[in-house]
């Protein structure tokens, strides 16, 4: 029923027709059929899906958004994360469509790859090849992964080879106009010890336009690589949001990915670490800040494939209104990965006795000589800390505004990159509400 | 004519319960009161009511600056204005630190008209302030980097509100039991520096007006008082000099309750509907 009413815009004639301008090697091809064969036979999830037992998404109409055929004109939003920054190159995107992008000769002369992923595949198909048939995000998971890698557009690519070290930030761009839709998928590969900062956000064209997002993101760090990825999506609290996330972690290489979940009407993402070598070691930081009515549900996944890994993930939410997020987090460490040390905790602050925070952190554990700890905890602003606040010259806003700066504090602390603590702290602060 | 905190027949509830039953007291620019009293007579309560707080519902009564009732004030404008209160147990704000948290109060509350995000006082006169203030305080440099209360011992907290009124420079400041926690030195400290910035010589040389409220008498050693309140019953019952303070802290109450049998009457009977609530 659900997967008849969902497809109308999504019709084999649009995906013909999308398929028709498309430029690209066979095997691409062939990976996009099959997963449009099965977006075809999958449903909408469910409230029946225990995936989706707390997300509700009987509002989502995917009928109302249609296949990205071109850019339209819009206004371009401001970018946060690169602001002050020295950056070696940059993208900006349309609804996946690919506008605008510089790549600094110093680089692309060392063979680092950079820029939309459709021009890039089309130039460089044998090469991108083997990592696409990694699929490290399954095609075939469920609709929303599906319907991504059938038809995704635009995109962005990151490839640094063997031992090249970026060591000037780029950054991606993606915006959503009204109504509009987004099928990005972001591709970042560093070879063995490569090394590289990807500064990634999103924007609605203005605060009140609606659109849908249906993205996948794999990140690649192969041995000896290290890699800051820093995915910051600041959507206006109308856009419907559906991710799959993966990277993979190979032996002594390092990853730190930080997460910016501040709009979207309805998020639903899965953000999974795979340590795939041994002592890799990766660091995940969350920072969710919500209002109204947004429902921000992050599924995160620290899996230790190898032994001497350490993984270490804190994701932190402050809700205003009556905003619901969801953490679900699962440490899962193979028989293998003996030697294992990881973390995971969720803190969430409370601006409103009307938010609700879920936070359910779970275990799955196999070797037998691992440290895998976990901890939550939720609290909230009180009026007695807004009133001592006050009593020395805040406002009551200026006092929130600090109370949650620093709530958040701990996990800025964890992020070396000064302009995304500054780009962070900034959107938080235009987010915040009176209480 | 100096500037002045009138309290008129003050009348206070919280959570519909009354606990002040008016309260009259005025205190000039330059004064030092101590505000004595048995526990549960209204005495913090008397303080947050004029810090603002919203959870104490002022009933009847006025409180004027200068004239101007400012009842209807939130505690932003009445710390802008230059009130103060150093808290009993102030609250924790984990995350800011002491030296953050310090600068936006100072740059409020010396500049009353800021909006915020609006600039700040300069970093460097800041600092050099504060590490001056902090050295009067002997505190160690560190503590400006601690997150404000946030795991601070009593003692910590009661130095850092006393730091707090440094750089606030308030025209008039409630100490709800600084002393209490304090071993005998920090005390002593205490009570200079509350003395010394009290007499503006740490500041910019305006005298405050201090509304001390203590059990013990080593806070009023470097700081005697000019006036005695003894609170009971949420009215204050008697003021005198400082031979009042010396006899409450050497005698206690039982002459006072003895004195005034209405009052006393009404401690017991808030005294009993507390342990009955308890």
């Amino acid at each position: 029923m659900s997967s008849m009413l969902a497809s109308a815009s999504f019709t084999q004639d649009a995906f013909d027709a999308f398929m028709a301008t498309r430029d690209e090697p066979g095997w691409l091809t062939d990976i996009r059929q099959t997963a449009w064969s099965r977006f075809g036979e999958l449903a909408m999830p469910t409230s029946r899906d225990e995936e989706w037992m707390r997300t509700d998404i009987r509002l989502f109409k995917l009928s109302k958004f249609s296949m990205p055929s071109e850019a339209p004109e819009i206004q371009s939003p401001r970018a946060l994360l690169a602001e002050g920054v020295e950056l070696g190159g940059y993208t900006v995107s349309v609804d996946s469509h690919s506008t605008e992008s510089d790549f600094s000769e110093k680089w692309a002369s060392k063979g680092v790859l950079f820029g939309s992923l459709d021009a890039l595949v089309a130039e460089h198909g044998d090469r991108l090849r083997p990592y696409f048939e990694r699929k490290l995000v399954d095609p075939l998971f469920d609709k929303f992964s599906a319907l991504n890698a059938a038809c995704w557009s635009g995109g962005n690519l990151l490839f640094v080879p063997k031992g090249v070290r970026v060591d000037e930030p780029l950054h991606n761009f993606s915006i959503l106009s009204d109504g509009g839709t987004d099928l990005g998928k972001t591709l970042v590969i560093l070879e063995e010890g490569a090394e590289a900062t990807l500064l990634a956000e999103s924007a609605s064209v203005d605060e009140e336009s609606g659109g849908l997002h249906c993205g996948s993101i794999e990140l690649i760090v192969e041995k000896e690589a290290r890699l800051r990825y820093v995915n910051l999506q600041n959507w206006s609290n109308s856009v419907w949001h559906f991710a799959h996330q993966m990277a993979h972690v190979g032996a002594n290489a390092n990853l730190q990915w930080t997460i910016g979940a501040l709009g979207s009407r309805l998020a639903k993402v899965n953000q999974r670490v795979a340590l795939t070598g041994s002592d890799a070691e990766a660091q995940v930081n969350g920072v969710m800040f919500t209002q109204g009515k947004q429902h921000l549900c992050y599924s995160t996944h620290q899996h230790h494939q190898a032994p001497h890994c350490q993984s270490d993930l804190m994701y932190k939410a402050a809700l205003q209104g009556t905003s619901r997020t969801v953490w679900r987090g699962m440490i899962q460490v193979d028989k293998a990965a003996q030697q294992t040390n990881a973390y995971q905790r969720n803190d969430n602050l409370m601006l409103a006795t009307t938010a609700r925070a879920d936070s359910i952190p779970g275990l799955e554990i196999e070797a037998d000589d691992v440290r895998c700890t976990h901890g939550s905890t939720s609290g909230r602003v009180d009026d007695d800390q807004l009133f001592y606040a006050m009593t020395r010259g805040y406002t009551r806003q200026e006092a929130v505004r600090m109370i949650v700066s620093g709530f958040f504090q701990k996990v800025f602390d964890r992020i070396t990159i000064e302009s995304v603590r500054e780009a962070l702290g900034e959107a938080i602060g235009q987010r915040v509400r009176d209480i | 004519m100096p500037e002045t905190l009138k309290i008129t027949d003050l009348h206070v509830a919280v959570e519909g319960k009354p606990i002040l039953r008016g309260v009259n007291l005025t205190i000039h620019r330059g004064e030092t009161h101590a505000l004595m009293g048995p526990n549960g007579s209204g005495k913090s309560t008397l303080g947050n009511a004029v810090m603002g707080h919203p959870g104490y519902e002022i009933t009847g009564g006025s409180i004027e600056l200068n004239g101007e009732n400012i009842v209807e004030w939130d505690a932003t404008q009445r710390s802008r204005a230059g009130i103060f209160m150093a808290f009993q147990r102030p609250m924790a704000i984990p995350g800011v630190k002491m030296a953050d948290f310090l600068r936006h109060a100072t740059t409020n509350v010396r500049n009353p008209d800021r909006k915020e995000g609006e600039e700040l006082i300069p970093m460097r006169q800041f600092r050099k302030e504060l590490t001056e203030q902090m050295e009067h305080l002997r505190m160690d440099k560190e503590f400006a980097r601690r997150y404000v209360n946030d795991g601070f011992s009593g003692g910590e907290m009661k130095r850092a509100e006393i730091l707090q009124m440094a750089m606030l420079r308030p025209k008039f400041a409630i100490l709800d039991e600084t002393d209490s926690g304090l071993d005998v030195d920090a005390v002593k400290l205490a009570s200079e520096s509350i003395a010394a910035i009290g007499q503006g010589t740490t500041g910019n040389g305006d005298q405050m007006g201090i509304l001390i409220i203590t059990h013990h008498d080593k806070l009023l050693e470097r700081n005697a008082p000019d006036f005695t309140h003894v609170m009971l019953g949420g009215k204050i019952v008697e003021t005198g000099g400082i031979e009042l303070a010396q006899e409450l802290y050497t005698e206690g109450y039982d002459r006072v309750r003895a004195a005034y049998p209405d009052a006393a009457a009404t401690e017991q009977a808030m005294t009993e509907k507390d342990a009955i609530a308890n």
